[in-house]
């Protein structure tokens, strides 16, 4: 089987006519269409242009993921385009150049669509007057009050005073005040006097999550973001309104008034709540982790995320994580544990070893683990894990990384059906010694009588008969996690693994984009990286040596497993590679 | 000597003329509408046939005919414009939502003469394959809104409305639909997005045109009130005929909403060009002068958004001389014929045709501070410059008229001002708000700046003397 890796995941579109422009003088070739908020193919507006161009238009309103407005006018430009002589067609200079008629008034380049020959001004005098008459408005009745302001430093309000405003206010008059410290829903504040009005939020949960939840009561410079009476500002999707929000209108309950944003340390990373695999960004301090927020990725996730999937990250720091390497409940040492381990394998007969993996495990991770099941033929499969979906980002799955468990070869397309084959086996006495990674097997397990009671009046998938009285059967039973749990509790030998945030690795999402993150954090006591304890364990048990760094354990899969032919480490880049599934 | 010309306000003075449908059928009612109804396809010189609704555009483009709600946009070239090749269905919405301080015409109009308007309606969405026409009216003429609806409905007795009017195959319906009470649905797109039941937030342009994005994003014309009740008129007489009344360029008759300090405030229709300002305050056919023993200070144009024009004031306008030569003529502003090129050259616009007189016992600061509360209240504040702008205006003459003012405020004000119009909004409302303060400050700029000094020098001095303290209004909010 050879499958081509690809970046892309629709076949490329037909090739669209380019158009020239100058900005600022200088000359570019700009498609005539562009893809809008919704990915319709739309005039190439000026903004668009420009950003091609690599000049920078400021905006607040303007969003390319959102539909367009133009209410902050903060983009307003000049601009000309060439002239029409009486026969209706452009007027040629002697120098074979057009004419340019420069328009009198000026234009929102968010709006407007470029045309042949036009010529965009952003730097002229009456452009900076435009944009500090914009500040100007923007500022005198704003509370001014960044140094308890969570957005400071990440403010457009503060980068562009400082880039594009004045120094100093004329304003005298009294400030109108407003609502401040609503709370608009479970988990999201709103200060109105700090909103510039912008309505990125009202759009992006109006025509994004589709919910029309927010809106915008009184008049003029009374104008206040609200939510219907009595009906809170609630939706899985709610949390990227604060991402969109230019200024510190809209903060987040989660992380109001716990960090400066410019302390934050900003790793790239992936989001484990389910397999659509949201792009994100962790921000961490100090070996603390504070929020995720989600970083662009067309193919992914745009640039959004669920607010379920934003907010599941504190079980990452949490007191009571797996520290130590136990031997039956004593604390021990990796050496003395692997070593251990690794004798018991080598001396377990065919057959006799059974692995349950976690789909929440890195790609290497799990290539690791098939290399032990086919030294030792061992059975092998993992636990699916379903949830409700919906039609944005959810997915159904909620195990980051199934298809890197099928790839691999841990677990079959359909993910459980190995575990009452391995429950079988345990009772039987067939299968002496069970190896359990990052899953509470115990928490769904259910008498074999009951379970099979249970599947002939329903489909419930996650559900197998491990429960702890067969476990006890076992001779050698190995459990590695994260966090403490009666699975945990049982095992003979606890070996204490990482979050994905405290190492490097990949997943492959439902869609089959592998798609690699960076470690933010330190792990916990003797925490250590599975993908390393198993490289040892690999070399203890087989005898080959792999490799010890995570490029060169990808790069090495990416040879031996099919699906990932042709893939590198460094070749995922930042956003990742789709690949056949 | 300036005349009275009755064309759309014929009838509806005349002692005994109501508005049902008996009498304005009594009146000759209907009849062009008939007449439009009966054009028959013409076959052109080249040889190509134009449509019944073609001739009937093509007349509203001879006619010259303008809008009367205060852009004064060629109506014929706004039809031009729709697009009539989309498929989508065209709407046509009559824009009554009057608001604009100092005009009352179209009141007039469709108290007295409602069927009037509706036939003109009915003619225009007949030129335009309109099936469906909605009256948008202002929210505070609840009487407005009754007396349509009545009439609405005996047009629809009569098969002027509804299913195959008058036998010719031809589908019509028309609503009225009340406004909730904000100036800024006088504004095209505003008033498509409050019909459509939103925010009455106006569209940006491009690219949401109307004449192809309109209501429901498909294509719609709106016109005023009194413009589409002269396309009536234009049926009646002909295109050309139509286009002899008036000044070239300046054809029709306008209907002036003339009210301040004249003894005989009230609306005058008039061929447009064919009165002066000052004949319009002063002959005893219309304003009949200003009140006994004052003086003229200013006057306001054309509704209360346009600039103001002083006493005294002079301007170049330009004429032809004997042998068509233009030449430029001075002007005194009272010699201006009231019409829109004549106003635009004397850099203010006829706009809603909407005369506010000035004496001098007028507070010209004061004046500018009611104007501008009201600009700071319509705002609908969805671009930043105008939301912010007009109530950063308001606040000064505030307190400008409430014994907190500087010298400095005239300055202060302008620049406030300057921020605000030409391109920098979305809408015309950044000019309708900001024009006013611009062109009272430059025009009666040392009267505010003596109205601030004034101040000044009274706060320094109660500072020097605090022995008698006085309490000061603060500024608002």
């Amino acid at each position: 089987m050879s499958t081509a890796a690809t970046t892309e995941t629709k076949p490329a579109a037909p090739a669209i006519e380019k158009i020239k422009v100058k900005v600022d003088g200088r000359e570019i070739e700009v498609p005539r269409l562009t893809a809008d908020w919704s990915g319709k193919l739309t005039p190439t507006t000026m903004i668009q242009a420009c950003e091609l161009a690599k000049t920078d238009v400021p905006h607040y309103c303007w969003h390319p993921k959102l539909p367009v407005v133009g209410n902050c006018r903060m983009c307003l430009v000049e601009f000309g385009t060439p002239a029409l002589g009486p026969d209706r067609k452009p007027i040629v200079n002697p120098d074979g150049s057009f004419k340019i008629a420069k328009s009198p008034r000026p234009a929102i380049s968010c709006a407007t669509p470029i045309s042949p020959g036009m010529e965009i001004y952003t730097k002229t005098p009456a452009v900076k007057q435009m944009r500090e008459g914009v500040l100007e408005s923007l500022l005198i009745n704003h509370p001014l009050d960044c140094p308890i302001c969570d957005q400071a430093g990440e403010c457009k309000l503060q980068e562009y005073s400082v880039d594009y405003g004045q120094s100093a206010s004329r304003f005298v008059e009294a400030k109108v005040h407003k609502p401040k410290a609503v709370d608009l829903g479970p988990r999201i504040m709103l200060d109105a006097e700090r909103c510039i009005l912008c309505t990125r939020c009202i759009r992006f949960t109006r025509d994004i999550a589709g919910d029309d939840a927010l809106g915008i009561i009184n008049r003029g410079s009374f104008n206040t973001i609200a939510t219907f009476p009595g009906m809170p500002f609630d939706n899985n999707y709610t949390l990227n309104t604060v991402d969109i929000c230019p200024v510190g209108a809209l903060t987040t309950k989660d992380f109001r008034f716990q960090m400066r944003a410019w302390f934050l340390k900003e790793t790239k990373s992936v989001c484990t709540s389910c397999a659509t695999g949201c792009n994100t960004l962790i921000g961490s301090r100090e070996g603390k982790m504070y929020r995720y927020t989600p970083r662009d990725n067309d193919a992914v996730n745009a640039s959004w995320m669920c607010d379920a999937g934003r907010l599941n990250y504190k079980w990452i720091g949490r007191a009571d994580r797996l520290k130590d390497v136990l031997i039956r409940g004593q604390k021990s040492t990796w050496t003395a544990a692997l070593n251990e381990i690794s004798d018991k394998l080598k001396q377990a007969p065919a057959g006799s070893v059974a692995i349950i993996a976690s789909a929440r495990q890195t790609n290497e991770e799990l290539w690791l683990i098939s290399k032990l099941k086919a030294k030792l033929g061992a059975v092998s499969d993992s636990i699916p894990r379903v949830g409700p979906a919906d039609k944005l980002l959810v997915s159904a799955d909620k195990n980051p990384n199934t298809n890197g468990a099928r790839l691999t070869g841990i677990c079959f397309t359909e993910m459980g059906i190995n575990l009452a084959q391995i429950a079988d086996g345990i009772a039987s006495g067939k299968i002496k010694t069970l190896i359990v990674f990052g899953e509470n097997i115990v928490k769904r397990a259910v008498s074999n009588e009951q379970l099979r009671e249970r599947e002939t009046i329903s489909e419930v998938v996650e559900e197998h008969g491990l429960t702890a009285e067969l476990l006890a059967k076992l001779d050698t039973f190995v459990v590695s996690d994260i966090l403490p749990n009666e699975t945990t509790k049982l095992a003979h030998y606890v070996l204490p693994g990482c979050a994905h945030a405290e190492k490097r690795g990949t997943f492959t999402s439902g869609k089959g984009r592998v798609q690699k993150f960076m470690k933010a954090v330190e792990a916990p006591g003797d925490a250590r990286a599975e993908w390393e304890f198993l490289h040892d364990l690999v070399h203890n048990v087989t005898g080959q040596n792999g490799y010890v760094t995570i490029e060169g354990l990808f790069n090495q899969m990416a040879k031996e497993v099919a699906a990932f032919n042709g893939l590198t480490w460094a070749g995922l880049g930042d956003t990742g590679v789709t690949v056949q599934i | 000597m300036a005349q009275e010309y009755k064309l759309i306000l014929k009838h509806a003075d005349e002692p005994g003329y109501t508005p049902d449908i008996e009498c304005y059928l009594r009146h000759g009612g209907y009849a062009d509408l008939k007449k439009a109804l009966a054009f028959a396809p013409k076959t052109l010189p080249d040889g190509k046939t134009q449509s019944p609704q073609e001739q009937l555009r093509q007349e509203v483009m001879t006619s010259g005919l303008r809008g009367r709600g205060g852009a004064g946009f060629s109506c014929g070239l706004k039809w031009s414009f729709v697009d009539r090749k989309s498929g989508k269905p065209i709407y046509l919405i009559c824009n009554a939502d009057e608001s604009e301080p100092g005009t009352f015409k179209d009141r007039q109009i469709m108290h007295k003469d409602p069927h009037q308007l509706i036939e003109g309606m009915i003619i225009s969405c007949f030129a335009n394959d309109v099936k469906l026409a909605y009256i948008y009216i202002r929210g505070e003429m609840p009487e407005g809104a009754k007396i349509l609806n009545a009439a609405l409905k005996e047009a629809r007795a009569k098969n002027f409305l509804g299913k195959n009017i008058l036998g010719t195959g031809y589908d019509l319906e028309m609503y009225v639909h009340r406004g909730a009470g904000a100036y800024i649905c006088g504004e095209e797109t505003g008033l498509i997005e409050s019909l459509e039941g939103k925010r009455p937030y106006p569209r940006i342009k491009p690219p949401y045109f109307p004449a192809v994005l309109g209501l429901w994003m498909c294509p719609t014309i709106v016109n005023n009130v009194e413009t589409l009740c002269n396309v009536k008129h234009i049926v009646a007489m002909g295109g050309a005929a139509f286009a002899k009344l008036g000044t070239p360029n300046n054809t029709g008759t306008r209907i002036v909403s003339l009210s301040g300090h004249v003894k005989k405030p009230g609306y005058y229709e008039i061929e447009t060009g064919k009165a002066t300002i000052g004949e319009l305050i002063n002959d005893p056919k219309f304003g009949g002068g200003l009140r006994d023993g004052r003086k003229l200070k200013a006057i306001i144009p054309g509704g209360s958004s346009s600039k103001i024009l002083k006493a005294g004031e002079k301007f170049k306008l330009k004429k032809k001389d004997a042998e068509g030569k233009e030449i430029l003529v001075e002007t005194d502003m009272l010699d201006l014929p009231y019409d829109f090129d004549s106003l635009a050259q004397a850099g203010t616009m006829s706009g809603s045709s909407a005369i506010i007189v000035m004496d001098d016992s007028v507070d010209i600061v004061g004046a500018l501070a009611n104007l501008s509360e009201f600009y700071a209240h319509e705002s609908c504040g969805q671009c930043t410059p105008c939301r912010e702008g007009s109530l950063w205006m308001s606040k000064t003459l505030h307190r400008l008229t409430h014994g907190e003012g500087r010298a400095q405020d005239a300055d202060y004000l302008v620049k406030t001002a300057d921020n605000i119009p030409g391109g920098r909004t979305i809408c015309a409302f950044g000019e309708a708000c900001s024009w006013p303060v611009q062109s009272f400050v430059a025009k009666f700029k040392d009267e505010f700046v003596a109205k601030g000094a004034a101040d000044e020098a009274r706060r320094a001095k109660e500072a020097a003397s605090p022995s008698e303290p006085k309490q000061l209004e603060a500024a608002h909010h």
